[in-house]
């Protein structure tokens, strides 16, 4: 029966566009709520400017309507891509500004993600067959440290010794000086040579949360009585771990993939701005400190999108590896 | 024998104590800073800039001459108030939604849990970054919106504690004699429902240390001259390269006070849960 798992699948993607609406009607509602307007930037700082030209700048950008009025129209360009335009700066619109700045961000993350599964999963899978072993207890210490570590003084360290002290990496933006001139693997080298301190960070501080959750998914599957089975059947440990026991200590893993997203998001401000690089998370940041409306928003908005496909992918991904899922029960 | 129970006691309570040790010192070198440090946390002094650490200056001093080791016990101060504040901010809401889904169940439960889940979903450090930009960023801003946005693990655990202890005869009991409700919640179910949330809240309390430093080292955080050890670290990062130790303490600081709340949240969690107490 196929059809369980479809209308399982069309539930879970209405409840997102529920998700959806509340997440950006709370943004939208907190943002339009507190004191200080995008134009003070304007006319409260600008002497020249009046009570008039506040008043017109306000009706320019349908500041003057309702909340809820100034919701819908909002909500009705969004629906078609139409994130408005820039409020300061350039005042270009803002999905453009956000479709060059996507990749890195995006890119950077992903990056970061395969290299903390390829990691954390073997850490968690040794540690969890040698529970108390020599290997288990290291490894939790550092994962403790790890987790207490922030990501912007790991950051900080990296380049002090890295960047600095022994000079093996650039420390700031995203390509060196003549990058036009490069031949293309030249080019590659040096895009390299710029995300690796970032990457490092990335990979270092998600590390720890992620080989913690695998030892314990691990320790709760090798626990069950498949595994006592399969060892009795005489299968080699080496089936036993990774066929019977890994398959099933990855499951929650998804979910938690899935739920990881916002964090993610989340820190790439810092990490951008630390590094000067020029993502979304940078772009976001520039936004809050010029009271962007437009530009604050369509980033709240694509946080909130990609962490919904995250879920979405992970739920996915979790209902093609879990057969009870797939039959609907 | 003694010895045996000596590395059954240190297994057990070993990393609770080396929390309690961090946090402690935390905590002591915060409540006595007035009569710890020999300078004032912004006391200027301008034959003393960037002094690297010695004698005089115990962690050398700043670029405006002051004295980083008296600026990290301030910080500490500023830090460890955050953390109190906005998890008490967090975990009050939690319990009183986590109650109220949990006792009413039906439609006040699914609504107060769908929006427990749409604010699971929402990339929170972007909320609380947009937030602090409208709002005048300072230190009451920063504990509100920090503890805003936290409280959903909270509404979780005692919703699911609630759920069990509204079916035990106590409660039954107490309603049949006929308590009002908030006497039920307050007197009956909440004593027995804040067990769980104690691991979870001084897990809180790490969380909202991190955040608290990330925002001021954003320069969104506590605004200077006022030490907190995220601003310590955003002035030091234009002088990394003459005076590293301005880099290295601060976080050194958040790293052992975040360790600290970590291992005393997630011991307490274990010690406290009944069930791996049995095993």
């Amino acid at each position: 029966m196929i059809f369980p798992f479809f209308k399982h699948i069309l539930v879970k993607i209405l409840w997102l566009g529920v998700v959806f609406i509340g997440i950006t009607v709370l943004s939208f509602w907190v943002i339009h709520l507190a004191p200080g307007s995008p134009t003070d930037l304007q006319t409260t700082l600008n002497p020249m400017a009046g009570e008039a030209a506040r008043a017109r700048l306000e009706k320019l950008y349908g500041l003057d309507k309702p909340v809820h009025v100034q919701y819908l129209n909002w909500m009705s360009r969004i629906v078609r891509l139409d994130f408005g335009r820039s409020m300061s700066g350039d005042h270009r619109p803002v999905w453009d500004k956000i479709k060059e700045r996507l990749p890195l961000t995006l890119g950077l993350n992903i990056m970061a993600m395969f290299l903390i599964l390829g990691i954390s999963i073997p850490i968690g899978v040794i540690s969890a067959y040698y529970q108390g072993g020599w290997f288990d207890r290291i490894s939790t210490v550092i994962v403790f440290v790890g987790f207490a570590m922030p990501g912007f003084w790991l950051a900080l360290l990296l380049m002090l010794f890295l960047g600095i002290a022994y000079p093996l990496f650039p420390i700031s933006g995203l390509t060196s000086l003549g990058f036009a001139t490069l031949s293309w693997w030249d080019k590659l080298c040096d895009l390299a040579n710029h995300l690796a301190l970032p990457l490092l960070v990335y990979t270092i501080t998600g590390l720890a949360g992620m080989s913690r959750f695998m030892r314990s998914s691990m320790l709760e599957v090798l626990r069950q009585d498949y595994i006592l089975t399969a060892k009795a059947k005489g299968l080699p440990t080496r089936t036993v771990i990774f066929h019977h026991g890994l398959r099933n200590g990855l499951l929650p893993v998804i979910t938690l993939l899935g739920l990881s997203v916002p964090g993610l998001i989340g820190g790439s401000v810092i990490i951008e701005s630390i590094f000067a690089l020029p993502g979304l998370g940078q772009l976001f940041y520039q936004g809050v400190m010029s009271r962007d409306y437009p530009l604050i928003m369509g980033n709240l908005v694509l946080g909130a999108v990609l962490t919904l496909a995250g879920n979405m992918l992970a739920d996915f991904g979790y209902s093609l590896a879990d057969p009870r899922i797939r039959a609907g029960k | 024998m003694f010895a045996m129970k000596t590395r059954l006691f240190i297994s057990r309570y070993g990393l609770f104590f080396v929390g309690v040790i961090l946090v402690g010192t935390m905590v002591f070198l915060a409540l006595l800073a007035p009569w710890i440090c020999s300078y004032g946390p912004n006391a200027l002094d301008v034959n003393a800039i960037l002094l690297p650490p010695g004698s005089d200056h115990l962690l050398g001093t700043d670029a405006l001459g002051r004295d980083v080791f008296a600026r990290l016990v301030y910080g500490a101060r500023v830090s460890l108030w955050v953390g109190f504040v906005a998890v008490g901010i967090s975990a009050s809401i939690g319990l009183v939604l986590g109650l109220v889904a949990g006792y009413f169940g039906g439609l006040v439960d699914e609504i107060i849990m769908r929006c427990v889940d749409v604010m699971l979903c929402f990339p929170s450090f972007f909320l609380i970054l947009a937030v602090i930009a409208f709002l005048e960023p300072s230190l009451t801003n920063i504990m509100i919106v920090i503890g805003l946005t936290s409280w959903m693990g909270v509404a979780r655990l005692v919703r699911a504690e609630t759920l069990s202890l509204k079916e035990r005869d106590f409660v039954k009991a107490a309603r049949i004699s006929g308590a009002s409700i908030v006497r039920i919640l307050g007197m009956h179910i909440l004593p027995n429902a804040l067990t769980p949330v104690l691991g979870s809240a001084t897990l809180g309390i790490a969380a909202a240390i991190l955040t608290e430093s990330a925002l001021s080292f954003l320069g969104l955080g506590v605004q200077p001259p006022v030490p907190s050890w995220g601003n310590i670290l955003m002035e030091g990062k234009d002088v990394m390269e003459i005076a590293p130790w301005l880099s290295v303490f601060p976080g050194m600081c958040i790293l052992l006070t975040v360790l600290g709340y970590n291992l005393l949240g997630e011991t307490l969690r274990d010690l406290l849960d009944p069930r791996l107490k049995q095993r």
